[in-house]
């Protein structure tokens, strides 16, 4: 089964939330809209809507993640979900449990939704494709392929920023292309977004070799780069990943890629600065470009809820439907 | 097809109504919430002949709906737009077509979530017959009799037309 009819049902609305390619414009719109009805969410005193309530959503993460997984539970738990989280480098598979056993055991507990981040590529649709038809499955994060919830945050915040004609923007995603699972989503819903120029600016190393066909001009040179650039991405230089000779040391890397206020000159004016975090700071970015004027690295994390409660929302109304 | 009566002049009614209503219960100084979509359509004509001080507020209830599970999320929700605090207000709260009530009570959850009211009064252009759950409007423009089947509904916004139709 393709990602595409394993994410949208029958009526054309999302059953599972594996991967941006597969979807389609009016979908992603579909969600940054919805995302923007439960950003105001928070300004009641009550920061909750009874949508999902009744129902339970497992967090199953099986690498390491703070952000991501708060935001995903804080998101549950505003429409009003019952959420389980289970690190899984602690639990079951240490025992020897296979990941389908551990699946089933789960659903016989009445599950309603997983949340998946694994390390393993594909990790998302294997469970989406083996799990029970009522349940929904949610990709925050497998391997190196995607990360969309990571993606459509960033989108709502550029459209936040910069309004929705995405046709008029330059957006320079710059960093490690190569293991970055947000970039790969990144320039898939830019380019179902209709973005006028997506860049990805990197050393040789660093870059896939297909970078091209996903929809992006290659660049080696921060300067050519992001020069005009309305919006700039800086990638995390994962540096667990950095063995071999990817990349000769990170100082070298901060001197021909890290952001500084200097280098920055070369963009827009109005260059907005993004980062999906932990930054590194001194080797993505200098701690001025980060904390400044520019930088909306916090709003990010802020819209990271909202946009998850859009996608879990919109992927579990079809429940009902499979359990006739 | 057929088109129902004149919505201004009902809503001019409407308005005398709640007028008399908080003059008589001294609810002074109102704030107004229009339930989306029809209802802020109404609301923003009451909210002007009334004179309301307080910005006109909008709800859109789609996220404390009952039936989610079974149609699934409205594909256009629009934020909730509540610009003061509800504490301690008496509220009058306007929808176009009050029918079963779910909608209704769908919405007062939602303004308990932004805060504690001193007291909600329900407006409605049109109510019709069909209530599932014990609500009534205070002030109502026009009482719809229709026949099983028929549906009433509110274009707008300008102008503001009732429509009733039949189900094929």
């Amino acid at each position: 089964m393709t990602s595409q009819n394993l994410q949208i049902g029958a009526d054309g609305r999302l059953r599972h939330f594996l991967s941006i390619r597969g979807l389609n414009y009016q979908l992603l719109t579909d969600i940054l809209d919805t995302a923007e009805s439960f950003s105001g969410v928070t300004e009641q005193s009550i920061k909750k809507v009874p949508l999902l309530r009744g129902k339970t959503i497992v967090n199953l993460f099986f690498e390491a993640s703070t952000r991501t997984r708060t935001t995903f539970e804080l998101a549950a738990k505003r429409l009003s979900a019952d959420v389980l989280n289970i690190n899984i480098t602690q639990s079951a598979t240490i025992k020897g449990e296979s990941l389908l056993d551990t699946l089933r055991n789960l659903e016989a507990m009445h599950v309603d939704m997983f949340v998946i981040r694994h390390a393993d590529s594909g990790a998302a649709h294997f469970i989406a494709g083996n799990t029970a038809p009522h349940i929904s499955v949610i990709n925050a994060g497998d391997g190196r392929h995607s990360h969309p919830t990571q993606a459509m945050l960033d989108m709502f915040t550029i459209r936040r920023i910069k309004g929705p004609d995405f046709g008029r923007l330059r957006v320079a995603i710059v960093g490690d292309i190569l293991h970055s699972r947000v970039a790969r989503s990144q320039i898939h819903a830019l380019n179902l977004l209709n973005t006028g120029e997506v860049r990805i600016v990197a050393p040789r190393t660093l870059i896939p070799a297909h970078a091209e066909a996903l929809g992006a001009q290659v660049f080696h040179d921060l300067h050519a780069g992001i020069k005009d650039a309305d919006i700039i991405i800086m990638l995390r230089l994962q540096r667990e990943r950095m063995q071999g000779a990817l990349l000769p040391s990170e100082h070298e890397y901060y001197e021909l890629f890290g952001l500084t206020e200097k280098k920055l000159a070369s963009a827009s004016p109005d260059v907005t600065i993004m980062h999906p975090g932990p930054i590194n700071r001194g080797v993505e970015m200098d701690s001025e470009v980060a904390d400044g004027p520019r930088s909306v690295i916090l709003e990010q994390v802020t819209h990271g809820i909202a946009v998850r409660m859009a996608v879990m929302s919109m992927a579990m109304h079809h429940q009902e439907d499979s359990r006739e | 097809m057929n088109k129902l009566e004149n919505v201004p002049a009902l809503i001019e009614g409407m308005a005398h109504e709640l007028r008399e209503i908080i003059r008589q219960t001294g609810r002074g100084n109102p704030a107004m919430v229009g339930i989306h979509t029809g209802g802020v359509w109404v609301a923003a004509l009451l909210h002007n002949q009334l004179g309301i001080s307080d910005p006109l507020a909008s709800l859109d209830i789609s996220f404390y709906r009952d039936d989610f599970t079974r149609i699934g999320m409205n594909p256009v929700v629009r934020p909730s737009k509540l610009p003061f605090s509800i504490d301690n207000r008496h509220i009058i709260l306007v929808d176009d077509v009050l029918h079963t009530g779910r909608t209704i009570r769908a919405a007062m959850n939602e303004l308990f979530d932004y805060g504690r009211p001193a007291s909600i009064l329900l407006a409605t252009l049109v109510e019709r017959d069909g209530r599932e759950l014990p609500i009534q409007a205070n002030v109502s423009g026009t009482h719809a009799g229709l026949n099983a089947g028929e549906h009433i509904k509110l274009h707008g916004p300008d102008p503001l037309v009732l429509e009733i139709r039949t189900s094929p």
